[in-house]
């Protein structure tokens, strides 16, 4: 076979299985039971830090602290 | 030893731009050469006479002046993108106001307008709000030093390249890629530069995790270099000449035309602005997005699926038929997570709906978000086929277009904007919020008179092209349908000037909250965060 129809060949048997199969396997990541703690961490990422770098460090710094102390706190909504 | 350095480069780029304009084949080019010429020799002569001066303090903080240096040009290429667009629709309506020049015909307008409301007005946007974005999400100052400046400036070189040659008669005459070879390379360099400094900032990031907005970002800039460089493939006929070759031809042209056109769309206008949205609306909001998880499975949904949508561009063609449905059947796909994106960031303000009674400035990112979720309905349905028949090559086209972007990705930008000014140059507040109040509606009855003028007229001369009489014969000229479209041409370009004039009392405002607004307090307002806390 030519290059064009065995490469053709290819993205449309294996090739888009295997797409199809990564893009199933990140869908299924994302609803991972563990996940929540953490998605809910991340979206809380833009409101953490505001106009100012040396502000936003300390902050940081107090928020691990804390964390530490609490441990698995679910309790982060605002 | 830098500066040594940046000396012999800028010494060496003058002369053989000097050279080129010299030897130069067309005007374009030799315009072109000149304005480098210029550009070298003023930076040759600043570097000059900033060697060996005693280094400056280091920065610690976020770098902030690039962003306030982008908030300036959207401003400014958004009043020129529109006020070029709205003479355009007056040039369809009115032909005689091409004035029976070269420079001012509607064929060289178009793209002028297209080029500056998109890369001029969207790239910096983007660029200045991922800058932003980038750093505040990450904790983290932006890398690489002047390096961001030097993205900012480039780019700007690049936009005056791409516009002047334009009004020049240079083009390659692919849609939204119309700057020739010397003008893409160029834009190649300043965006592989853009990308280093944007990486650069997520690996020496404070957070753990990159923030959603972030990837949407990064997917930008990295789709967006690839697909510069596949479609703009060509050989210059000389060195010294504006005009080039493209390296495919025929119907793989066509494809690989509309593969960069479609993703163009998919990742310049969405997922750029996707990543606006994922920043700025919970920001603006107070409120955390609605679902992390759905704004990951969106961000993977779009990347897996945008890039095989663009066949769709080519129904009934030279194309085979396999990839036009391939392209169509993608398309329609798209419309799940694009609808997953806003109904995530709609549910963002959920709990806080009174606000947008308050602030207007949210209101114009809801409704942003709405046109948003409108034309990404709009698009996979004009992308069937059945459909396309009528649609295509008719203001339809147009229509969708602009609902998608004065709607979507103009007013985000709007939205930004308003919430950068004040906090970029230390403003307590915006200077006037009713006059926010005014943008908005002026821009939405804009988007709405010239949406359905475009969706009326577009059916309409779908209609006309396709009515045959009983004998099979086709009824209607392309001249009758021409001469029905004068009242549609009309309203569109009244929503043109509703939407300019929208976006000149925005720059008032901002330029208001700047001169002549109270600065914010450096004390009071840390106390006041911690207290909230």
């Amino acid at each position: 076979m030519d290059t064009y129809s065995s490469l053709r060949h290819f993205a449309d048997s294996w090739g888009l299985l295997a797409m199809f199969l990564l893009f199933l396997g990140i869908v299924i990541y994302v609803f991972r039971p563990g996940g929540k703690a953490v998605h809910r961490d991340s979206a809380q990422i833009p409101l953490r830090h505001g106009d100012d770098l040396a502000e936003d460090e300390i902050k940081d710094q107090t928020k691990h602290d804390a964390n530490q102390t609490t441990k698995e706190g679910g309790n982060e909504q605002p | 030893m830098l500066d040594y350095f940046k000396l012999i480069v800028l010494a060496i780029v003058t002369l053989l731009a000097a050279m080129a304009a010299n030897f130069a084949h067309d005007t374009a080019y030799q315009i072109h050469a000149i304005i480098v010429v210029l550009v070298s020799l003023g930076l040759f002569i600043y570097t000059l006479r900033h060697t060996n001066d005693p280094p400056k303090p280091a920065n610690t903080g976020y770098n902030d002046g690039v962003i306030r240096a982008g908030v300036i040009a959207t401003c400014f290429w958004g009043l020129a993108g529109f006020l070029v667009g709205t003479y355009a629709a007056f040039e369809l309506a009115y032909p005689l106001l091409n004035l029976d020049l070269p420079w001012t015909t509607f064929g060289r307008v178009r793209p002028l307008h297209t080029s500056a409301v998109i890369f001029a007005f969207g790239g910096n946007a983007l660029i200045a709000t991922s800058f932003y974005v980038v750093q505040r999400t990450c904790a983290a100052r932006l890398w690489g030093g002047n390096l961001a400046w030097f993205v900012f400036w480039g780019y700007q070189l690049f936009i005056v390249l791409a516009a002047t040659g334009y009004l020049l008669g240079v083009t390659q005459s692919k849609e939204y890629a119309e700057p020739e070879w010397y003008v893409d390379i160029w834009l190649t360099v300043v965006w592989v530069a853009y990308l280093v400094v944007f990486m650069g900032t997520l690996i020496k990031r404070k957070e753990p995790h990159i923030y959603v907005a972030n990837w949407f970002y990064l997917s930008f800039i990295l789709t967006i270099a690839m697909l510069h460089i596949v479609n703009n493939l060509s050989m210059p006929v000389s060195i010294f000449g504006s005009k080039s070759v493209q390296l495919f031809s025929g119907v793989q042209d066509a494809l690989t035309q509309w593969w960069y056109g479609h993703n163009a769309v998919g990742f310049f206008l969405t997922a750029g602005f996707l990543g606006m949205m994922y920043y700025f609306v919970p920001k603006q909001a107070e409120r955390p997005v609605y679902s992390y998880k759905l704004s990951i499975i969106h961000f993977w949904a779009l990347i897996f699926l945008y890039i095989w949508a663009g066949p769709h561009h080519l129904h009934y063609t030279a194309l085979p038929d396999w990839a036009q449905f391939l392209g169509m059947t993608f398309s329609i796909i798209l419309w799940m997570p694009s609808w997953g994106g806003m109904i995530n960031g709609l549910m963002t303000v959920s709990g806080a709906w009174d606000k947008l009674r308050t602030d207007p400035v949210l209101r114009m990112m809801v409704v942003s978000i709405g046109f948003y979720g409108m034309s990404t309905f709009e698009g996979p349905m004009m992308s069937i086929r059945a459909v396309n028949s009528l649609s295509h090559y008719t203001d339809w086209t147009i229509g969708h277009v602009h609902s998608g972007a004065l709607g979507w990705n103009g007013m985000v930008t709007f939205g930004a904007l308003y919430f950068l000014t004040p906090r970029l140059w230390g403003r307590a507040r915006l200077y006037s919020l009713s006059m926010v109040s005014w943008h908005f509606w002026l821009a939405t009855i804009g988007i709405v008179l010239y949406a359905s003028s475009m969706w009326v007229s577009g059916i309409m001369e779908g209609l006309m092209w396709r009515e045959v009489d009983a004998q099979g014969f086709l009824v209607n000229s392309f001249a009758d349908t021409v001469a029905a479209k004068y009242p549609y041409y009309v309203v569109r370009a009244l929503g043109g000037v509703f939407y300019l004039t929208g976006a000149i009392i925005m720059c008032v405002n901002l330029w208001k909250t700047v001169t002549s607004t109270p600065e914010k307090s450096r004390t009071a307002a840390p106390a006041a965060a911690v207290a909230a806390e």
